[in-house]
């Protein structure tokens, strides 16, 4: 925990904002796109242990479609999009009209349209954190996989790795209330981008 | 038919078994799941490895369970602590996949199989044998290593179940 000790209220706060910012303009992004409303939840910030962060989308073997994507750029980070397999079946049933296909089965379409979807909301996140804090930040090409949500996100713990056993996570999930369809921004910035991002917004640091 | 005792093991983390418990480990992706096995006493061990070597760690007091370097060497000292016998031991290995295949060029996208040649190396020190292996690829596994008979199961969400 000792990375994280002196990350106080106010420091917490400032987080959350950024979520809030990042996703309110993905869930835009979203409802245009699926032309239906979207809610979004407050974000929570939070300090996890690695095995924990799993459980915020179902546990470890739960099967999730992610799309990871690396920022680059002044503070950079892990982000994933994630949604629960029957989620991203619905999706796609909407934006495609397409029938879905059974179990975990994806074809190449239905994959590559939701990265796509995984890149414009990305994409909307980090333009608004990047104007909101004035920091040059910038999405890789996006990957997408189909997997146990344990496997996919110990991917994004990588960096924290190195420094202890607990990540920093900046947890959003956003609705489609009608079909109940959620899915979850994670932003995981890197041990050290957040002196970066305090810095950015004014936030004192020592 | 007797209940199974079954030994939870969490990303970087270890811990082994006797008399028939099975060990447990879910969702691993680049990491790396060892598993140690005495046939003689019937003590299995079970590491779950997430990156290949502690000359990285950043903090002082890391877990030693975390690292390849650290982790076997610790997880053979409490099987021996047990009564099982380094020379008696085999081992299985699973996970080291590059989840996003996509992203292969960086260092640290390839720290799957990075992973599981750091296991190998290490235990061709003792040397323990590696008996069987089911790494590589771009999806995750979940593993259980019965300490009874030595075999482990890998059951992965595109490829279903295996048996080492």
């Amino acid at each position: 925990m000792s990375l994280f000790k002196h990350l106080a209220g106010l420091k917490m706060d400032v987080l959350k904002e950024v979520g809030n910012i990042g996703a309110g303009n993905a869930a835009t992004a979203l409802s245009r796109l699926i032309d239906k409303p979207v809610d979004m939840k407050v974000p929570t910030v939070s300090i996890l242990p690695f095995e924990e962060i799993a459980e915020r989308v179902g546990g470890s073997e739960q099967v999730v479609v992610a799309v990871f994507l690396r920022v680059e750029g002044d503070a950079p980070g892990n982000m994933f999009f994630i949604i629960q397999a029957d989620s991203a079946k619905k999706l796609l049933q909407q934006l495609l009209s397409l029938e879905p296909s059974e179990n975990f089965d994806y074809s190449e379409m239905e994959l590559s349209t939701l990265s796509e979807i995984g890149n414009i909301l990305a994409g909307s996140y980090l333009s608004s954190l990047a104007d909101f804090t004035r920091l040059f930040m910038a999405p890789t090409v996006p990957s997408i996989a189909v997997d146990m949500a344990g496997a996919i996100l110990s991917y994004g713990l990588l960096q924290f790795g190195q420094m202890g056993d607990d990540a920093l996570l900046i947890d959003t999930s956003f609705f489609e209330g009608r079909e109940l369809m959620e899915g979850h921004f994670f932003l995981i910035p890197d041990p050290e981008s957040f002196e970066k991002i305090f810095r950015a917004l004014g936030v004192p640091t020592e | 038919m007797k209940q199974e005792q079954i030994i939870k093991v969490g990303m970087a983390d270890l811990n082994f078994a006797v008399q028939g418990a099975v060990l447990r480990t879910t969702g691993l992706g680049s990491c790396v799941g060892v598993t140690l096995f005495d046939t003689k006493s019937k003590i299995a061990g079970m590491a779950h490895v997430m990156l290949p070597s502690s000359d990285i760690a950043r903090d002082s007091s890391f877990n030693i369970a975390k690292y390849a370097d650290t982790a076997l060497p610790e997880l053979i000292r409490l099987m021996k602590a047990a009564g099982a016998a380094p020379d008696r031991m085999v081992a299985k290995l699973a996970g080291g996949a590059q989840m996003f295949a996509q992203l292969g060029k960086s260092d640290t996208l390839r720290i799957g199989p990075r992973n599981v040649e750091s296991c190998k190396n290490i235990l061709s020190v003792y040397p323990i044998p590696i008996l069987a292996e089911d790494t590589g690829g771009n999806y995750g596994r979940t593993i259980e290593i019965d300490s009874f008979t030595g075999i482990l199961h890998i059951r992965s969400v595109q490829h279903g179940v295996k048996e080492l």
